[in-house]
């Protein structure tokens, strides 16, 4: 770091906080922080995946949360067959994210702007339907996980401070890739189309492979998430994959700040804190919920990044 | 004589009822600037489009070292060796001058679908960043965000964007709107420059300009060439004075 910023200090702190709160919950014995925690940092990586081509590739996908079902479905219908085993799972989980972004990403890629959105949106709630047909695999009611993917002794999910290291380290081999990424020849060429891709195809680029590139390497990130997910709730179900969870995750992205790397990780903490606290007081929890995020969205542009760097200026 | 660089052939282009790219004809040698001028609307934009792959013909045939381009591509079409800059500055405004040039080099150098490594950190593709910077007289504001220079300094980078894919042919959408009178003035000498290493097709309003630059003129008058030759033959000519030049004694008291 080259010098203190209010937002690397917020930033480090926070990335602290995830690495030592299984101590905490250790030491005080509150076992429920740790639970809401693992699902909080597993949120955080679907949504830092959707900040790679929503943030770095300025492509507004409206249909995420797919992928989280994509990667949970695969987790739990290759549990219910009687394949438990992880290292088999979870190559499944990402290689089924990777082609449906590969499918979905070049007939979406064809439109722009707000048509890019609604069809991204429509392929999602597609898969909604289609996982709420699967009857063999519980249909609308969802599909009980009841074993955790089996990593033969390496690793166990079902130890809950394990597996809350296992999503962290996740979450942050993710992050590592995207910032690699993003100073990338590929980054470049990516964050050029964004800002300007008529200007791009002039000096020699094809816009659409390297968008559609970077929808399936945030497609099959994702579906990691979704894999992860699957484990940590025991259970999947169409619900995950409707276009409010999509929306939810767009919310966590924009809330911490597009395009930044650890914007969409503070978005997540922020929203499902908040979520989960605010529910606890009221049931119209929403009430408050809703001007809260339309104020930071309102006056910290760029999020709650952009709001902690302007307090450093000012 | 030999195979011109570029060869336009019997382009067709409508907009509706509309003709605005009317049978248009022409070559550019190799080393030669060859300049395109015509009142507004006259279909110089349309022609460039046309040129650069933004905008398909309805018949006819664009030709670039002998190889028929008509339908590729702008992307395929650069990797030819073809560039272009705009009549509107288009640039990455939230990159600094430096990165803009450097991706039109990146762009020409090797594969994009490299994931892992600092691209700013590649010395091949800063260096040639700097020598396009520092032949338009900007390397001093490499490091700027383009959103912060001025419209005269982004024309600049616009030139050194198309410098920097080693383009054979150069193609210059009015590289000196709205510059001012000094600004003018260097753009017309880094041009004198510049002809020297590549061809160039340059579509321009500033007459004085155009003449003192130009080894041949096309004049284009509703999507028409009425006229090709050099610029004592353009200026001579009656038709274009009629069409174009009207009484203004813009032309005549240069040179």
């Amino acid at each position: 770091m080259k010098t203190f910023t209010v937002s690397k200090a917020v930033t480090a702190l926070m990335l602290a906080g995830l690495v030592l709160l299984p101590l905490y919950s250790q030491l005080s014995g509150n076992i429920f922080i740790l639970t809401l925690l693992t699902r909080i940092v597993i949120l955080a990586l679907a949504a830092a995946s959707l900040n790679l081509i929503m943030g770095f590739g300025g492509m507004m996908s409206f249909g995420h949360a797919a992928y989280l079902g994509i990667g949970g479905y695969a987790v739990g219908m290759l549990a219910q067959e009687g394949v438990g085993s992880g290292f088999i799972q979870f190559p499944v989980a990402l290689a089924a994210s990777a082609i449906y972004a590969l499918v979905i990403g070049a007939l979406s890629l064809r439109t722009r702007g707000v048509y890019f959105i609604m069809i991204t949106l429509a392929f999602a709630q597609m898969a909604y339907y289609v996982a709420s047909g699967l009857a063999r695999y519980g249909g609308d009611d969802g599909l009980t996980v009841y074993k955790r993917s089996d990593f033969s002794g390496l690793i166990n999910l079902s130890n809950r401070t394990q597996f809350y290291y296992l999503c962290l380290a996740c979450l942050f081999a993710v992050i590592f890739l995207i910032w690699r990424i993003a100073n990338s020849r590929f980054g470049l060429v990516l964050q050029g189309l964004r800002s300007n891709e008529q200007r791009m195809q002039a000096i020699g680029f094809p816009a659409k492979r390297y968008q559609l590139v970077c929808f399936v390497i945030s497609g099959t990130m994702c579906g990691l998430a979704g894999a992860l997910l699957a484990n940590n709730t025991d259970f999947v179900s169409p619900a995950v994959m409707y276009w409010t969870r999509s929306g939810d995750l767009m919310v966590m992205v924009i809330l911490g700040g597009m395009g930044t790397l650890f914007g969409p990780v503070i978005g997540a903490v922020v929203y499902l804190l908040l979520e989960e606290f605010l529910s606890q007081l009221t049931e119209y929890w929403a009430l408050i919920m809703g001007p809260l995020l339309l104020l930071i969205v309102l006056f910290g542009r760029g999020g709650i990044m952009g709001l902690l760097g302007r307090l450093n200026r000012g | 004589m030999a195979e011109p660089l570029l060869r336009v052939d019997k382009l067709v282009r409508r907009f509706g009822g509309i003709v605005a790219t009317d049978n248009v004809s022409l070559d550019v040698a190799a080393g030669e600037l060859h300049a395109i001028i015509g009142p507004n609307g006259a279909g110089k934009t349309t022609l460039i489009s046309q040129l650069t792959g933004h905008l398909e013909p309805h018949s006819g045939s664009v030709s670039l070292g002998g190889r028929d381009i008509t339908y590729l591509p702008a992307y395929r079409r650069c990797a030819l060796g073809l560039a272009r800059s705009f009549q509107i500055t288009s640039l990455l405004l939230d990159f600094t001058a430096a990165d803009n040039v450097a991706l039109a080099a990146q762009a020409h150098a090797g594969t994009s679908f490299r994931f892992f490594a600092n691209a700013r950190k590649e010395k091949g593709l800063r260096d040639a960043a700097h020598a396009a910077l520092d032949r338009v007289g900007l390397a001093h504001r490499a490091d700027v965000l383009v959103s912060r220079l001025s419209h005269g300094e982004r024309r600049q980078i616009e030139l050194a964007v198309a410098l920097a894919s080693k383009p054979k042919l150069l193609l210059l959408d009015e590289p000196m709107a709205g510059l001012g009178v000094t600004e003018s003035q260097r753009m017309v000498q880094l041009l004198q420059e510049l002809r020297k290493e590549v061809s160039i097709v340059l579509v321009e309003h500033d007459m004085p300009a155009v003449f003192a630059l130009a080894d041949r003129i096309s004049v284009l008058v509703y999507g028409r060439v009425i006229a090709s030759g050099d610029p004592a033959a353009i200026r001579a000519n009656e038709d274009v004075r009629r069409a174009y030049l009207g009484d203004q004694h813009v032309v005549t008291h240069h040179g």
